[in-house]
This record gives C-alpha cells, sequence and structure tokens, in this order.
C-alpha cells in the first residue's frame, strides 16, 4: 500500500538533484511555451508535486516563457532558443531560464505590483499580471544579462521536507 | 478555440471544450466568445468546468470578454476548476466577476 503522506513529498528524496536540461527552438515547435512546459514537467514527474504544487509550476513558468516569447524575441524573425534547468534543493526547485532575445528594459524586471481593480469596468486591466504571478508565487526571483543572454533565477518552494 | 453554446430560457450558456486558455488560445477564445455571445439572450454563462489551465493572457481575455458583454448583457462565470480559480482568487478578479460553483447553482440565482 503506497502511502499518501510519503509519496506527496517525493521531493525530500531528491534533494540535490538536478533535471535533465529542456531546450527548445522555437522556431521548430508549433507550441513553443506549451511544448517547453510539458516537456519540463515530464521531467519533474520524480517529484510526485502535489496537484497544487504542479499547477503553481506550470503557471509561473508559463508566464516566464510567454514573456520571452512575447518581449525577449518579439519581431525576431526566427525565434530563438530557451534553455531551462530544474535543480532540487532542501528549500525547494531552482529554475534557471536562458534565452538570446533583447535585454529586460532597463536592465531590471518589471515591479508586478497587484493591480487597482477599484475602477470602472472599461477600465479593468487585461494584461499586467504576468510578473504580478511569477512575483507573488516564486522566491528568490533574480535576472542578469550575461554574455549576450537574459538570465532569469528563481525558487518554487514545492516538493518540501514535511515541516517539523 | 471548441466552444459549444445553448440556450436555455433567457440564458445562453457558453461551454469551453478545451482544457487550457493560454497566450497561445487567447485571441481563439475572444473571437468565438464573441461570435457565442452576439445574439445571445440577456444572461450569458461562461462554463470554464473543462478549464484546466489559465495563464494572465487567458485571465486578460476573460476580462475583455466582461467588458465586451457589459452591460447589454450580464456575463457569469461558473464551474471554475481549482486552477482556475487560484488565478482569479491570486489577482482578485475574483471580487468583479460573478462566480457560481456548479451550473445548477447558477440557474438558481440567475435562471428565471
Amino acid at each position: 500500500m503506497p502511502d499518501p503522506q510519503h509519496s506527496a513529498n517525493g521531493g525530500r528524496d531528491h534533494w540535490g538533484r538536478t533535471f535533465e536540461p529542456v531546450e527548445i527552438c522555437l522556431a521548430e515547435t508549433d507550441n513553443g511555451v506549451r511544448d517547453v512546459l510539458g516537456q519540463l514537467l515530464e521531467t519533474l514527474d520524480p517529484l510526485d508535486l502535489e496537484r497544487e504544487e504542479r499547477d503553481t509550476v506550470e503557471l509561473v513558468l508559463a508566464e516566464v516563457l510567454n514573456n520571452i516569447v512575447e518581449h525577449a524575441y518579439a519581431g525576431s524573425p526566427t525565434q530563438g532558443v530557451i534553455r531551462l534547468t530544474a535543480k532540487m534543493r532542501t528549500n525547494g526547485l531552482h529554475i534557471t531560464v536562458l534565452d538570446d532575445g533583447v535585454p529586460m528594459p532597463g536592465g531590471v524586471t518589471p515591479l508586478g505590483m497587484a493591480q487597482d481593480l477599484n475602477v470602472d469596468l472599461d477600465d479593468l486591466p487585461e494584461g499586467g499580471f504576468g510578473w504580478f504571478l511569477i512575483r507573488d508565487l516564486a522566491k528568490d526571483v533574480h535576472y542578469q544579462r550575461a554574455g549576450g543572454c537574459n538570465q532569469l533565477d528563481l525558487r518554487l518552494a514545492v516538493a518540501l521536507p514535511p515541516a517539523h | 478555440m471548441k466552444i459549444s453554446t445553448r440556450t436555455e430560457g433567457d440564458i445562453c450558456i457558453a461551454c469551453i471544450e478545451e482544457p487550457r486558455i493560454d497566450a497561445a488560445s487567447a485571441l481563439a477564445f475572444k473571437e468565438g466568445i464573441r461570435s457565442a455571445a452576439e445574439d445571445a439572450p440577456p444572461t450569458v454563462f461562461l462554463d470554464l468546468q473543462h478549464v484546466e489551465f489559465i495563464d494572465s493572457s487567458g485571465l486578460g481575455a476573460i476580462v475583455a470578454t466582461l467588458k465586451y458583454v457589459t452591460p447589454e448583457r450580464k456575463l457569469v462565470l461558473v464551474g471554475l476548476t481549482p486552477p482556475v480559480q487560484r488565478v482569479f482568487e491570486l489577482t482578485r478578479m475574483n471580487t468583479v466577476f460573478a462566480i457560481f460553483p456548479t451550473l445548477d447553482a447558477a440557474m438558481g440565482k440567475c435562471g428565471a
């Protein structure tokens, strides 16, 4: 009989584990971001993430990857490559995302403030939620431009050992 | 984007038959739901029970739909799955929309 308490925290058996990097060339896929997400979630299968944890990983990375496609690689005639690496540590899943697109404006990530919803219907925001969600759900978000690449590091507090 | 629609009395029920409203499908969603709502009765239920994932683009498309449908009609969201509900709660968009867990609950409140 599998012990649900145990299997729900499969990550604790994977500390220090580096997962197979996911690298995808956007020009060669029909569904770039969906394909990257699908591949990454597949490589994370051994962590046996709980449903909500899996949803968090998928949502945060969807926002990060959509930003790369829409901004870093905006207007590129042949869209570039995105490389994702994941490593499990005791405080969660550390993810690094690299792309060769244009730098973040001003060299920094957007603040991602919560939007004001106390407005007329016509003025409700239809965008700008992406960085808010990233900052709300991910920890230790760090951006740097290095060697002509954008590098975004972040940590997702998933698959943590049971609290004492 | 596959959207099935049916009318029950004064209510149009538009059911999204796909698992994702994301950056890749947000535009198709907006177009599909607009044509579904064009000649709709005064209340439109957007049935999201089959949608397992939305990102910020999907959320933006649902906000755009609310603006398009209102004020001529009322838009009601129905059957949000846990990951979809969560995006609404994180962004506090759940305070802007009328949301019901099931079609029955929505019918009971909004039905004739």
